[in-house]
């Protein structure tokens, strides 16, 4: 995968942006279990107090998860 | 009949509101999940069973609570198996709700759904077309809203008149994915009905209990020869879900832009989880609780102890006097004691806990503690047990249930007894106060406050050292994740509340308390029996004139107690020990402390009441240290309590596994000896040395 692509851990608190693809199959199927499928628009809410993890908002409901797993994630 | 559907839906509030008392928790079999059952009578008369499924997000599981699911709804010859499920699903979050749904729906079990939280769909902006949706999924839909209990008996109805056929519509088309042939092979050879079972046992037939080790083989066969590649299937599957379920959902639901419920959660969000704010809070929120187990508690518990005191004077009093009576006083009911005095430290533990997780707190707990306590091995949901283990292990490693993923959960059990405990307090004041002054430095700083303070921080930094090591050893059976859903804040269910602390006392009370009563009774005998003619020899010393006429009955029955300990098998036991636990500075009086406290750490005072014949008994403290403090080796004729004794005696039990409660509740909650024995194991091991460098380094 392009290593340069612009990934879910990139955003700040307050940017949103839509899911493309995964880089992690596993992960993945996780992932879309909870509701991040791919051209759904995704919302950073907050960090936690120590930075990771990170409070999203997707497809109607709010998702916490690690910084190493919102990289998996890329957005368009 | 199975309650099935995703976690933070009202899944348990249903589930209490259908049976009320008439529920039962036990374990699935082999493994520590709990399983939960309950009657009710339908409106027709009859009674129905009614099964509370984990909370799972899809039949791929992650964890062992979810793994569940299938083995109760695809293995038809289990007795569990339901005639009709009752779905739950989330009215403000359908969509993701309703992936579950359409794998659950393709086992073609009889299913209704329950479509809870129609009150905050409705205030969130949420309009479902009711009738169109069942339609749609081809099973009935029932709208309720188990907070308010609306809908329920309309629910009730509806579950009575469920008919014996599944009429749910199909979902997707397997065959996108699957070659139909070779999916139809796999379903003649396993004998199942339904293509999704045979796809599902083909994804998970590893970990799948029922299936025979041939069947196995079959599909590992199968797997192979097809080319069956089960992630990336997965991964298909889920996406064909959701486009049919978008398909459903189209029009049938219409949500207004800004949904309401959102915001206020935000709001307090913003607050709980601030940068600085949330862990001051969280800090202030873990302080409370762990007052309140050590100050409510302490009335309860006492009165407790009493009742047991009065009981067992009682029974002395009426019962005829010989060993059967000291067996039943001294043996069972002192074991029943120990088992019934912590009922109130876990009812308030827990009481806290299922206000924490029933508001959606305990979620934000998890996501702000995760990074630290990751770093040591541990999870975000360690905290809790851990602080709770300031108070008492026993309550603490039965929350650590909460924690999903098994590796943080065991190696939050195993560290939480390090803690120290409010058993240790009274070992710690008794020693403390025998040799370390009581003088102030600077005016303020109490030296006997700071010793007891750093026996504290000692066992706190101990809990995190000893997770990070078992984090390097202890190998992960699941891939950690940390994507958890953060549920909507919410007033807490009184109920709910009341429930879990009724299910806990009494899951401790009849499953750790068994092995407690049964260790009680083996400490009894060994304490109260002594090899060859010993005890006679013992009766006939202290009957001698001698002794009679010089001391008064009540020192007389003083002496005689200490004298038959130190010859019981216990006292035997004890000096057949010393020489291992001279290096640390125990004399054989010590080791006998230490085996009878191995049942509780705080039975150590009354042990060394007895063995230096205090007056009175052991909640005498101040006669007890005075004649500890008097206490000289016979041979040298040194003190006994140095302070180099002393602290290597603190930092024993500091680290040693003295507790049979926890011991008993680690078994429980890992349904293994393994475990406990590591445990014991391992305290015992790091008390002997760290007491070794201290008495050394000391003297």
């Amino acid at each position: 995968m392009e290593k340069t692509a612009k990934t879910l851990s990139d955003l700040f608190p307050g940017e949103s942006g839509i899911i493309k693809e995964f880089t992690d199959l596993e992960m993945s199927v996780k992932l879309m279990e909870m509701g991040c499928l791919p051209g759904e628009p995704v919302y950073v809410e907050r960090m936690a107090p120590l930075g990771d993890p990170i409070a999203v908002t997707i497809s109607g409901y709010q998702l916490s998860l690690r910084k190493q797993e919102a990289s998996t994630i890329i957005l368009v | 009949m199975a309650l099935v559907g995703n976690p933070n839906t009202g899944k348990s509030t249903l589930f209490n509101l259908l049976t009320g008392l008439n529920q039962k928790i036990a374990n699935f079999p082999g493994v520590t999940v709990d399983k939960k059952t309950g009657t009710y009578k339908l409106p027709t008369g009859q009674e129905a069973q009614l099964i509370d499924l984990p909370g799972a997000y899809s039949l791929y599981p992650k964890s062992k609570d979810e793994a569940m699911l299938l083995e109760v709804l695809a293995d038809t010859k289990n007795e569990i198996y339901p005639d009709v499920v009752v779905f739950i699903a989330d009215a403000t979050n359908l969509k993701r709700n309703l992936l579950l749904f359409s794998q659950v729906a393709d086992l073609k079990l009889p299913t209704i759904i329950a479509l809870n939280m129609m009150d905050l769909a409705k205030r969130g902006g949420v309009h479902i077309q009711i009738d169109k949706l069942a339609q749609k999924l081809g099973v009935r839909v029932v709208p309720i809203s188990a907070r308010n209990s609306d809908g329920i008996d309309t629910l009730k109805l509806a579950i009575s008149e469920t008919s014996s056929l599944a009429t749910q519509t199909d979902t997707i088309d397997f065959s996108e994915f699957l070659n139909p042939v070779a999916l139809q092979e796999l379903q003649t050879e396993l004998g199942v009905k339904e293509p999704y079972e045979a796809v599902l046992l083909a994804h998970q037939y590893g970990q799948t209990s029922f299936l025979s080790t041939k069947q196995k083989e079959y599909i590992g066969a199968w797997v192979t020869a097809h080319g069956f590649k089960s992630q990336d299937l997965q991964a298909k599957e889920t996406i064909a879900r959701y486009n049919a379920i978008n398909e459903v959902l189209f029009d049938t639901v219409k949500t207004d832009i800004q949904p309401l419920g959102e915001s206020y959660s935000n709001r307090i969000d913003r607050v709980l989880t601030h940068k600085f704010w949330g862990l001051g809070i969280f800090m202030l929120i873990l302080f409370t609780i762990f007052q309140s187990i050590f100050s409510w508690s302490a009335y309860p518990m006492s009165l407790i102890e009493d009742a047991f005191v009065w009981l067992g004077n009682t029974a002395h009093q009426l019962l005829p006097a010989g060993q059967l009576t000291n067996l039943v006083v001294d043996g069972v009911l002192s074991g029943l004691s120990g088992v019934l005095v912590f009922i109130p430290q876990i009812a308030i533990l827990f009481a806290f806990i299922a206000i924490l997780e029933d508001t959606g707190y305990m979620a934000r707990v998890t996501f702000m503690m995760d990074r630290i306590m990751r770093k040591v091995g541990l999870n975000g949901k360690s905290v809790v047990p851990l602080i709770g283990g300031l108070a008492c292990a026993v309550p603490s490693i039965m929350s650590a249930r909460n924690i999903e993923n098994w590796k943080d959960r065991i190696i939050t059990i195993l560290v939480t007894p390090l803690v120290s405990c409010s058993a240790r307090l009274p070992i710690y004041t008794l020693l403390i106060s025998l040799v370390v002054p009581d003088y102030r430095i600077l005016g303020i700083l109490n030296m006997q406050g700071l010793t007891l303070m750093a026996m504290y921080v000692i066992s706190l930094v101990s809990a995190v050292l000893v997770a990070w090591v078992l984090k390097l050893i202890i190998k992960a059976r699941e891939r950690g994740y940390f994507i958890m859903e953060l549920p909507v804040y919410r007033m807490p269910r009184w109920k709910n509340v009341g429930y879990t602390m009724y299910d806990k006392v009494k899951a401790f009370v009849f499953e750790a308390g068994k092995v407690i009563v049964a260790i009680s009774i083996i400490l009894w005998v060994l304490a109260s029996y002594g090899p060859g003619n010993r005890f006679a020899l013992i009766d006939e010393q202290f009957a001698n004139p001698k002794y009679t006429q010089q001391f008064s009955p009540q020192q007389v029955a003083n002496l005689k107690a200490s004298a038959r300990l130190e010859n019981s098998y216990a006292g035997v036991l004890g000096k057949s020990i010393e020489p291992i636990i001279k290096p640390l500075g125990f004399d054989w009086k010590i080791g006998i402390a230490l085996i009878t406290s191995f049942a509780a750490r705080e039975v150590f005072v009354g042990t060394m009441a007895t063995l230096y014949s205090a007056q009175g008994d052991g909640s005498r403290t101040e006669s007890v240290r005075d004649r500890m403090a008097e206490a000289r080796n016979p041979d040298t004729g040194e003190l006994v309590f140095t302070l180099p004794v002393a602290f290597s005696l603190m930092i024993f039990y500091a680290y040693a596994m003295q507790c049979m409660s926890t011991l008993a509740v680690v078994y429980r909650e890992t349904k293994s000896w393994k475990w406990p024995l590591i445990q014991l194991v391992y305290m015992t091991a790091m008390a002997y040395v760290a007491s070794l460098l201290v008495y050394q380094f000391l003297k």
